[in-house]
């Protein structure tokens, strides 16, 4: 168990290189920060010993060296845009949008595993039609259209929730929460739709599909013919045996979810780190766009890796293979 | 339907005899669908010459006319079907011209993304040893980040790279590229998958036997046998890459406001949801959920049919 961890940090070291000189690369030739932190007058002088200040005159291999201990200790520099210092920004904005992907996530996995294991159940009464076609559409449909239908409908013509914002937020020292307050709740709720939409059909699909593969296999018939429960059979040894690919595609698609926050965050001005991300876009904020991508690659390999140990607790068969020390 | 006259082009009745055909034929969904993509797709290409209006025409524009609701609204103007935006335009009009952009970045950039994955997936599935390590090691890595996070960096890298002016002129092609780029990868796993098999088949060793050069074993001989499953994912992703196109233009980073896309009217539309013009931003969405979804429908049709399994 240690060892496997150990090897899948070792794997995802060179994955985090390679983002950091990507990250580091776009630091050093987009743009020029001399220029910028100098403005309009200097001198020759005052310009060269600003470069040698900020070590642009080393060898660039020492300059990314110094980058990856900055960034390892979250120093990120300052924000052209806001000229307040990134890791700062990114810490206020994050628990908005760690909010959001958590009630994404958890709404998608709360309704998508019911409805997957009911329309691979029962494939074809009207019901499971009215889900597949809900969930073609779904598929189909953009995030951002769907935020602004929603908006149209709930905010617009029924105005009941509200349409941007987080409502009031709660301070819980560093972390601000808008789940303890009524109109925090309230506004969580359609940007948590919009996001979890997706998701949601996507994981249905995927549980109806792996339901009916495991539903033809032996050991249902055998299940069944020990005389097992209805119940029994279907959650306790269906289901069971189609949570490894759901967990996978969960885990994977939680980047996505926070991938999508971005377009969320949008439509609903959500005042989290996607939101922070566009505005840096369009402005070309090097800095925060920078440290941005390294948070966005930390997240999808620290995903990655709880989802290789989930595969553990789930699959007995890869803890006996890995116990010989195969690889 | 198989009414093969002899008289019939001998192309024509082989296609109509076919079973791609017949079960085209036999799925209703699938007829619909593929009428209505040729209704968008005809509409967009054929836009110029029966779009109602030209909603770039400066001098037709009317700011007297702007925010006219439909026409089957009470202060409607049957002149303008769908109703006129902020400036007096069109919005039918706009849709066609929007579409006609959409699809333009669409397409190309799944040719991008084609063309990179062919030629990856080959190089891969055929040389194997280090260039197939190398090259599905970068394709795990990009398969890992969502399409829309690579493409705003790209864009977002452009942006700081350019001069505004430039920036915009070449923004059309920064989205296609980041767009194209970003999918490749779909396309050199399946590629590659098929290559593996191919590689091993009697037909190849033949070849080889010869001495044809591996370049061209690859290109004409295993490339024809490995296009199926590519034209199938094409068909997905061309839907994929237009929604992705509209994402990107609904935040601002896509194709420049001076052709304006689906997705830029979107956003244009946005402005003006909480002051009651609903229609400006609802029925460039229905066109763009109508457009993605007859796309995606035909693309579930093709990879059933394609499918021997599934027959």
């Amino acid at each position: 168990m240690f060892a496997f961890i150990i090897s899948r940090l070792l794997q995802a070291l060179p994955v985090m290189l390679t983002v950091a000189l990507l990250s580091f690369a776009m630091f050093a030739y987009v743009g020029d920060p001399v220029a910028i932190m100098l403005g309009q007058d200097y001198t020759i002088a005052q310009r060269d010993q600003l470069i040698a200040d900020l070590g642009l005159n080393q060898p660039f291999f020492v300059q990314f060296a110094k980058f990856v201990v900055n960034a390892a200790q979250g120093e990120f520099g300052l924000s052209y845009r806001l000229s307040r210092p990134v890791a700062q920004l990114i810490v206020e904005r994050a628990p908005a949008t760690l909010e959001l992907a958590l009630c994404a996530a958890i709404l998608a996995l709360a309704i998508g595993v019911p409805m997957g294991v009911y329309t691979g159940l029962y494939r074809n009464s009207w019901l499971s039609r009215f889900f597949l076609t809900f969930s073609l559409i779904g598929v189909s449909l953009p995030t951002f259209l769907i935020g602004i239908l929603l908006i149209l409908t709930f905010s617009v013509w029924l105005g009941w929730l509200p349409s941007f914002g987080r409502g009031d937020t709660v301070n819980l020292g560093w972390w601000s929460t808008g789940l303890l307050t009524w109109s925090g709740i309230k506004a969580l709720i359609l940007p948590s739709i919009t996001l979890g939409l997706f998701q949601l059909t996507l994981i249905m699909r995927l549980v109806r599909a792996e339901m009916m593969e495991v539903l033809r296999t032996d050991y249902i018939k055998f299940a069944r013919a020990r005389g097992l429960t209805n119940r029994a059979v279907h959650f306790g040894h269906a289901l069971k045996n189609t949570l490894v690919p759901v967990i996978t595609i969960t885990g994977l698609q939680l980047g996505a979810i926070i991938a999508f926050a971005i377009v969320t965050e949008t439509v609903f001005q959500w005042p989290g780190m996607g939101l922070l991300f566009i505005q840096s876009v369009s402005v070309a904020d090097i800095p925060v766009m920078s440290a941005y991508l390294l948070l966005i690659a930390l997240m999808f390999v620290t995903i990655n890796l709880i989802v290789d140990l989930l595969y553990y607790a789930v699959d007995p068969r890869l803890r006996i293979g890995r116990g010989k020390g195969a690889h | 339907m198989s009414a093969t006259a002899p008289a019939r082009p001998n192309a024509i009745r082989r296609a109509l005899d076919s079973d791609l055909w017949y079960s085209f034929t036999r799925s209703p969904i699938t007829v619909a669908s593929a009428i209505v993509a040729l209704i968008c797709v005809g509409g967009a290409v054929l836009a110029p010459w029966i779009a109602p209006h030209n909603p770039f025409d400066l001098a037709s524009l009317q700011l007297m006319d702007a925010f006219k609701p439909p026409a089957w609204e009470m202060d409607g103007d049957p002149n303008y079907l769908l109703g006129t935006d902020d400036q007096g335009r069109d919005v039918l009009s706009a849709i066609m011209y929007g579409a006609r952009v959409s699809l333009l970045v669409g397409f190309c950039a799944v040719l991008l993304s084609v063309s990179i994955g062919i030629t990856a997936g080959l190089a891969a599935g055929y040389m194997g040893g280090t260039v197939d390590a190398v090259l599905m090691r970068i394709a795990d890595i990009k398969l890992t980040f969502p399409t829309i996070l690579i493409a705003l960096l790209i864009d977002g890298v452009v942006r700081a790279a350019l001069p505004r002016e430039v920036h915009d002129q070449i923004a059309l092609y920064v989205v296609i590229f980041a767009i194209g780029i970003s999918n490749w990868p779909s396309f050199a796993r399946t590629v590659r998958g098929s290559t593996l098999v191919e590689r091993n088949k009697e037909y190849v060793q033949a070849a080889r036997v010869i001495g044809v050069s591996r370049a061209r074993i690859m290109v004409s001989h295993v490339l024809p046998n490995v296009l199926g499953p590519v034209l199938v994912i094409a068909t997905l992703n061309l839907g994929f890459a237009v929604l992705a196109e509209a994402t990107l233009s609904f935040l601002g980073v896509g194709v420049p406001p001076t052709q304006p896309s689906l997705g830029t009217l979107i956003r244009i539309g946005n402005d003006f949801l909480f002051s009651g013009e609903w229609w400006i931003t609802i029925f460039p969405g229905i066109a763009l959920i109508l457009l993605v979804l007859s796309v995606n429908l035909l693309g579930d049709w093709l990879r059933d049919a394609l499918n021997p399994k599934l027959r």
